[in-house]
């Protein structure tokens, strides 16, 4: 008892030696001297109700323990429900009935809504991308946002320097993309784990200055604006079309909404990530994708059967870096202004979040991964200051209680039939 | 006399300091069963880890079917028909027993990927046979019931028996067996043996193995090759070697 009184002492104590400064005191300019104020009797309140409710936390530790190891014999979710949910087949009928939804709405939803499903729908492309590196093949890659930085440059500097038209920069983009992760592959893909992480950081950060210091070709910091939005089958959806263009709304006819054109970038981007979804979920039933696991599982046992590992990774590797690219010239599209800031280090870390958020390897989960991660920052506006910590806290609770992920799929099975 | 498909001499492993393989020679015929024993530790994975690419021999030339092999990466030696398995089984334990066949077939089928992609006629033949090849195989080491059982699932002798059906997939010439009768009950061991017996007879393979077991040593090796402290101590069929002094020797220690 006495132990236990100590430590909760101590913890009352640190709840306030770090709350106190933070929140208890106020620095205010006054002429040129700096004044510490004492916040008012509210929030010195609020922090000794918090010391003391974890001094009580800490003194009844064992029966609280106690208490909620006899409720965790009933989980949140019954396994019957979670297997379930889990089998392939089931999140096959959620992703076809998520697909009917996100082609219906756009057409009720507000233009801010659009946008951000639009935002959304990039990052599940970029989830679904990366998720073949990460998820699939087991290679830890810290860099992605490199190869959607290549994809959204390759379309910028296209558009800009030969006014080539989004249609036909978009494959150049994504073979840009994947030709950068082919080479960045060769050489560090003898590593593995946390020093093909570290390398694959270093070169996102590098493709980032690089475009940043190249100033006469990428604008330097500035980046590349008025970057030309897709077309319908050559009709734009400006107001007033360029020379020799036409526009959507004089084709048809229309009076010009500039909501059309919101609608029409959000199914571009649908179009995309159905695309990626497709062609990701037939890998996966390819010998490559068997390939990708079982080198994921045993690099050793691979070689010893004459499957080249290189090869296997690099196409991996390859592939994942494609899928940036296309996402990276929509971004570019969308956007119609790229910088080299749209590309730091914590792209990366989100789109890696949304993957492991998701559940490794599960489809369905990168996509309400990717919906969580982008919608809840943008709900939690109103908490403005606190929100990235808030998302912080949210992450970490959830790692604790879901540790495989929101979603996650039990592996798609070849039955042998009998 | 049938044609020699192995061929090793001078065989040399040193690492650092620890000359770990000193002067190995092996000559392996076709069709033949050859064992490779010795104590703990005298350097037998060793040499089988050189044989196979994993590691690469600081000396001595390694022929295969004439064609010197020594310093080739593990997947290449792989591909020209030597295959093994390993002394602590290695499955892909997430995935199902048929899967486990499947990988092992992969540089046999259509990897061309638009065949994938649009699942060509082509492609649906190939992944076809591919799972023929498999359920064959199934049957052959008794494992049809458990097809479609994660492979970390199974029992530890039916882990040993899909290994070396892993291993059938690639239609491999020889197969290195390490340590397969370990952790085996006798009934088990017998069915080994029988389906070792099968390999070499249906399937012309030529077997190379490690193993402590000596009853099914000398009861189904056409050569037996004792290695001591990574030095060749003996050579020569089941009945010199167990009359060898200097094997017993190594064995049991001075009398």
């Amino acid at each position: 008892m006495n132990r236990n009184l100590k430590q909760a002492f101590f913890s009352a104590l640190l709840v306030w030696a770090v709350a106190f400064p933070v929140l208890g005191l106020k620095l205010s300019i006054d002429g040129i001297n700096l004044i510490v104020h004492t916040q008012g009797a509210y929030t010195i309140t609020i922090i000794a109700v918090c010391s003391v409710l974890m001094f009580l936390r800490v003194l009844f530790d064992r029966q609280w323990s106690a208490m909620m190891g006899s409720r965790s014999g009933r989980k949140l979710v019954s396994p019957a429900v979670s297997n379930f949910l889990t089998l392939p087949r089931t999140q096959r009928w959620i992703i076809m009935g998520l697909i009917v939804v996100a082609l219906v709405w756009p057409f009720f939803g507000s233009r801010g809504a659009v946008d951000i499903a639009t935002l959304i729908l990039i990052y599940v492309m970029l989830g679904l991308g990366l998720n073949i590196v990460v998820g699939l093949a087991g290679l830890l890659d810290l860099g992605y946002v490199g190869f959607y930085a290549v994809g959204a440059y390759s379309y910028a500097l296209l558009s800009h320097y030969y006014g080539l038209s989004f249609w036909i920069c978009l494959p150049i983009a994504g073979l840009m993309a994947a030709t950068f992760g082919f080479l960045l592959g060769f050489p560090v893909l003898r590593l593995r784990g946390d020093y093909l992480a570290i390398v694959t950081l270093g070169f996102g950060e590098i493709i980032r200055l690089f475009l940043r210091n190249l100033t006469d070709l990428t604008g330097g910091p500035n980046g590349i604006s008025n970057i030309e939005k897709p077309t319908f089958f050559g009709l734009s959806f400006e107001r007033r079309a360029a020379e020799g263009m036409q526009t959507f709304h004089e084709y048809f006819g229309l009076p010009y909404n500039s909501i059309n054109k919101v609608i029409f970038l959000y199914l571009v981007a649908l179009l995309l990530a159905l695309l990626a979804l497709f062609v990701i979920n037939r890998l996966l039933r390819m010998p490559i994708g068997r390939a990708w696991e079982a080198l994921r599982e045993d690099e050793i046992a691979c070689r010893a059967l004459g499957l080249n590992p290189t090869v296997i990774k690099l196409s991996a590797f390859t592939l994942g870096a494609a899928f940036a690219g296309f996402a990276g010239s929509f971004f570019a599209a969308r956007q119609g202004l790229v910088t080299p800031e749209s590309f730091t280090f914590i792209e990366s870390a989100i789109i890696l979040a949304i993957v492991v958020l998701g559940g490794m390897g599960s489809q369905l989960g990168v996509i309400l991964a990717a919906i969580v991660m982008i919608l809840l920052p943008e709900l939690m506006r109103e908490f403005s200051e606190y929100r990235m910590l808030m998302f912080g806290a949210l992450m970490v609770l959830m790692m604790i209680w879901r540790p495989q992920g929101l979603l996650p799929m039990q592996r798609p099975h070849l039955e042998l039939r009998r | 006399m049938s044609r020699e498909i192995l061929q090793v001499s001078g065989l040399s492993m040193r690492f650092g300091g620890l000359l770990a393989v000193n002067g190995v020679a092996l000559t392996v015929k076709e069709k033949q069963v050859v064992a490779l024993i010795g104590p703990n530790g005298a350097g037998k994975t060793t040499v089988f880890n050189c044989l196979t690419g994993f590691y690469k021999p600081t000396g001595g030339t390694i022929l295969l079917d004439g064609q010197p092999i020594q310093g080739l990466a593990g997947h290449q030696i792989a591909r020209k028909g030597v295959v093994r398995t390993f002394q602590n089984v290695r499955l892909f334990k997430e995935m199902t027993a048929l899967e486990n066949l499947l990988i092992a077939q992969h540089r046999h089928l259509n990897t061309n990927f638009f065949a994938g992609l649009f699942k060509t006629p082509s492609f649906r033949r190939s992944e076809q046979e591919a799972m023929e090849r498999a359920q064959y195989w199934l049957e052959k080491v008794n494992l049809t019931e458990f097809a479609n059982r994660t492979a970390g699932t199974l029992a530890y002798g039916q882990q040993r028996r899909l290994e070396i059906a892993r291993c059938m997939m690639t239609q491999p010439r020889v197969i290195m067996l390490d340590e397969p009768a370990a952790g085996l009950n006798p009934r088990e061991t017998d069915d080994l043996k029988a389906l070792i017996g099968y390999l070499r007879q249906e399937h012309d393979l030529t077997v190379l193995l490690i193993e402590h077991d000596m009853k099914l040593v000398m009861s189904i090796s056409d050569h037996i090759v004792v290695i001591n402290q990574g030095t060749p101590l003996a050579d020569g069929t089941p009945e010199q070697i167990r009359g060898n002094a200097d094997v017993i020797k190594a064995y049991l220690g001075e009398a």
